[in-house]
C-alpha cells in the first residue's frame, strides 16, 4: 500500500458524517463611494493614493514622486515612450536593481485597500515583490466593495499566478513597532484614474 | 529546538515570569493586538455570520476531506503541479530532501511553514549537508537564536529589541547595542536580499489550498514568500491535509476574516495565488498527514482541525500572555497548540490542556468557531483516564473527592483546614505547597458558614 493510499483509506474510515456547505451568498458589500472608501483605507495601510483624470496626469505624478534617474520599469505600453517595457522571458534574477515598477491591476477592493494582479498585468512574477517602490494603476470603475464581489470578478481563474497585494511590504517582528519594506516594496503608491 | 521535553509548562512559565518587566511587555503588547483585532472587527456588520460560515465551511471540509483530496490532487496534476503524500514528519523530509538532492540543491530558502517547524525540518536537512534559511524576520531571528518560534503569527514576541540587537551584532555584524527596529529591519533586508537572490530552491507553507481549482493560497505581510518562490527553480510547498477548502469563492470569506482576527489588518499585504509552475520552473506540493487523520478520527476534538493559524487565541489568552510560547514546548503554542499537541503525543503534552482557565475567551475570537475551551476540559479527562496526568494532579484529585463525596468528609476537612490556617499557618504557607508560590494564604477564619449559619439563624427561627 502506497502512503498515499494509506492516508486515503484513514481519512475515508476517520471523517464524519457528510455536513454541507454554507450558504455565502448573502455576503456582499454596498456600491456607494468606493473611490473614496478605498482611498481612506489605502491611507491606514500606509500608502499614498492619487485620483488622476488621465494617464498622462498619472505621468505627471510619477514624474514628480519618483527618482526619473534610477531603473524604472513598466508593462503598460502608454508608459513606454518613459519607461523601460518589461520582457517576459529574461532571468527574474535581472530586475533585482528596479527602482520603481508601474504596472496596472485588474480591479482593487474597497474594503481591505488590496489590489488584484496577475502575472499578466505584472509582466514577470517577481516584478511586484522586487522592485524598491511599486506603483499601480487602477480604473475607478473597476472598484468592487469587498472580496466576495472580487472573487465573483475573478472567477476560478486562468493564470498561473496571481495575488492581492494591499499595501507596501511590512514587518513588526521585531517589539511590534512596524516598519514598512521587510522583504518586498518600501512603499506602494496607487493612482486611480476617474 | 530539541524534541526532548525537560520540564513542563508550570515549570517553564515559571522561570518566564521571573522577570516581571518582560512579563508586563509582554502581556501588554499581545493584548494590544487584541484590541487591535476587536477594532477591526467591529468595521464588519456581519462579522458574526462570518465566522459561522467559515466554520460550517470548516466542518464540511472535515467531513468530505477523502473526495477534496483527490480533487484538489486531480487539480494540481492538471496544473502541472508534482503532488506528494507524506504519512508522517520524516516522510515529509525525505521528501523535501530527495526533490533537492535530484536537482542537486544544497541550499535553500524558506518562508514561514509552521508544519515544517513541526517536522524539525531545518535540522533534518542541515544533517545531510543541506542549509535552510528561514525568510520570515522573526522566524530568522528565532533560527540564530537557534529557538523554536514562540507565537505562529508573531515568532520572536518574547524577545526584546535589545537582545534582537545582540544576535544582529553577533551573526550579521552590526554595531553593538544598535537596537532600533528600523534599523535592524534593514540591515535583514539586505542580509536576504541576497539569499533570495542566490537560492535555487524556495519552500512555503500554504494558508489555504482550494480543491476546485488546484491553487493554493499563501499569505505574508513582509513579501518574503513570493521573493523564495518567484527567483527559484524549484519550489515546493508543504501543506496539512487540512488546509483544504471546497471553492475558490471560499477565499472571500477566509481572507476576511485571518488578517482581522491575527492582527487587526483588514487583509495581509500579500495573498498570492499559486497555481502554475513559472516556464522553466518545478513546482512539488506535499500534503502532510503527520497525525491529522488521527485527530480526525477523535470526534469531540477533530473541530481543531478547523484551525486557520490566525493566533487569536494565543493573544487573548490570560495563561498565554503571562507565561510565553516557549512554555508550550510545542511549535503550536498558546490554546490551540495544547488541544492539537496531545494528539501528537498524550504523555509529553499531558501538561499543556491543563496550562488554561478554562475563561472561553480563546472560543469566542476563533475566527472559524473551535471550541478551544470544551477540547481543554475534555482533554485534562482522557489524559487523566489514560494515567498521563501529575502526580500531584491526581492526589488532589483524590483527597477533592473524598473532601465532596460526604457532608462530614468536608465538615471534617472544612475544620482542619482552618485549624491549621489559625494555629500553625507555616504548615500551608512554605514553598513545598505549589499554591502558596504565588499567593499569600488567608488568615483562618473562626468558625465555617455552616457553623455560623446555624448558630445565628437557626437559633432565630
Amino acid at each position: 500500500m502506497t502512503t498515499r493510499e494509506k492516508i486515503l483509506e484513514a481519512v475515508l474510515k476517520n471523517q464524519p458524517e457528510a455536513t454541507a456547505l454554507p450558504d455565502t451568498s448573502m455576503f456582499k458589500g454596498t456600491g456607494n463611494d468606493l473611490v473614496q472608501k478605498y482611498m481612506d483605507i489605502f491611507k491606514t495601510i500606509g500608502g499614498p493614493c492619487f485620483l488622476a483624470d488621465t494617464i498622462d496626469s498619472v505621468k505627471t505624478l510619477i514624474n514628480e514622486k519618483f527618482d526619473l534617474s534610477k531603473r524604472i520599469v513598466t508593462t503598460l505600453p502608454e508608459l513606454s515612450d518613459r519607461f523601460e517595457l518589461i520582457s517576459g522571458t529574461v532571468d527574474p534574477h535581472s530586475y533585482n536593481d528596479i527602482e520603481v515598477a508601474i504596472i496596472k491591476a485588474h480591479f482593487s477592493v474597497a474594503e481591505n485597500g488590496a489590489v488584484w494582479l496577475t502575472e499578466e498585468v505584472m509582466g514577470q512574477r517577481i516584478i511586484p515583490y522586487i522592485c524598491q517602490h511599486l506603483a499601480v494603476i487602477v480604473y475607478a470603475e473597476s472598484i468592487v466593495p469587498t472580496l466576495h464581489e472580487a472573487y465573483e470578478k475573478i472567477g476560478t481563474g486562468d493564470y498561473g499566478f496571481g495575488g492581492f497585494i494591499g499595501g507596501p511590504s511590512k514587518t513588526a517582528d521585531i517589539e511590534q513597532a512596524l516598519v514598512l519594506g521587510a522583504h518586498g516594496p518600501l512603499t506602494m503608491t496607487v493612482f486611480i484614474i476617474n | 529546538m530539541s524534541q526532548t521535553k525537560t520540564k513542563d509548562h508550570a515549570a517553564l512559565a515559571g522561570a518566564f515570569i521571573k522577570d516581571e518587566e518582560r512579563v508586563n511587555w509582554h502581556d501588554g503588547a499581545l493584548w494590544y493586538i487584541r484590541e487591535k483585532r476587536d477594532l477591526a472587527v467591529k468595521q464588519i456588520p456581519e462579522w458574526e455570520q462570518l465566522r459561522e460560515a467559515a466554520s460550517m465551511i470548516k466542518s464540511n471540509v472535515i467531513s468530505n476531506l477523502h473526495q477534496y483530496l483527490l480533487q484538489f490532487e486531480d487539480n494540481l496534476k492538471k496544473n502541472g503541479i508534482i503532488v506528494h503524500w507524506a504519512d508522517s514528519a520524516e516522510e515529509h523530509n525525505e521528501i523535501v530532501y530527495a526533490i533537492l538532492k535530484a536537482k542537486e540543491i544544497n541550499q535553500m530558502v524558506k518562508s514561514k511553514s509552521m508544519l515544517t517547524e513541526e517536522c524539525h525540518l531545518n535540522e533534518y536537512l542541515e544533517e545531510r549537508g543541506i542549509e535552510v534559511i528561514n525568510s520570515d524576520l522573526g522566524e530568522y531571528i528565532q533560527q540564530i537564536d537557534n529557538e523554536p518560534p514562540s507565537h505562529i503569527v508573531l515568532p520572536c514576541i518574547h524577545k526584546r529589541k535589545e537582545e534582537i540587537g545582540e544576535l544582529f551584532h553577533e551573526h550579521l555584524g552590526t554595531e553593538k547595542g544598535l537596537s532600533d527596529p528600523t534599523l535592524l529591519t534593514r540591515v535583514a533586508r539586505k542580509h536576504l536580499r541576497n539569499i533570495f537572490l542566490t537560492r535555487r530552491a524556495a519552500l512555503t507553507g500554504v494558508n489555504f489550498a482550494v480543491a476546485e481549482t488546484g491553487e493554493y493560497v499563501v499569505c505574508t505581510n513582509e513579501g518574503n514568500a513570493d521573493m523564495g518562490a518567484h527567483l527559484s527553480e524549484v519550489q515546493i510547498a508543504s501543506m496539512g491535509l487540512e488546509k483544504l477548502i471546497p471553492q475558490k469563492k471560499h477565499l472571500g470569506v477566509f481572507l476576511r476574516l485571518l488578517a482581522r482576527s491575527a492582527t487587526g489588518q483588514p487583509i495581509t499585504i500579500y495573498s498570492s495565488h499559486y497555481k502554475k509552475p513559472r516556464k522553466g520552473q518545478e513546482m512539488h506540493l506535499i500534503l502532510v498527514d503527520a497525525g491529522r487523520t488521527r485527530q480526525l478520527g477523535r470526534k469531540d476534538f477533530r473541530d481543531s482541525l478547523k484551525c486557520i493559524k490566525c493566533g487569536s487565541c494565543m493573544n487573548t489568552c490570560p495563561v498565554y500572555r503571562k507565561s510565553g510560547g516557549l512554555s508550550y514546548h510545542n511549535t503550536i503554542s498558546g490554546p490551540i497548540g495544547a488541544i492539537l499537541a496531545p494528539n501528537l503525543d498524550m504523555k509529553r503534552h499531558a501538561d499543556l490542556p491543563f496550562a488554561s482557565t478554562l475563561c472561553g475567551s480563546c472560543s469566542n475570537v476563533c475566527p472559524v468557531k473551535i471550541n478551544i475551551h470544551d477540547q481543554l476540559y475534555k482533554w485534562r479527562q482522557v489524559i487523566v483516564k489514560e494515567g498521563y496526568a501529575a502526580n500531584t494532579k491526581t492526589l488532589g484529585m483524590k483527597t477533592m473527592a473524598w473532601t465532596l463525596s460526604s457532608p462530614a468528609n468536608f465538615r471534617k476537612a472544612g475544620k482542619a483546614g482552618r485549624w491549621f490556617l489559625q494555629n500553625i499557618p507555616f504548615v500551608v504557607n512554605n514553598p513545598f505547597n505549589p499554591w502558596y508560590r504565588q499567593r499569600d494564604m488567608p488568615e483562618g477564619p473562626k468558625e465555617s458558614f455552616a457553623e455560623w449559619f446555624v448558630k445565628n439563624e437557626i437559633k432565630k427561627q
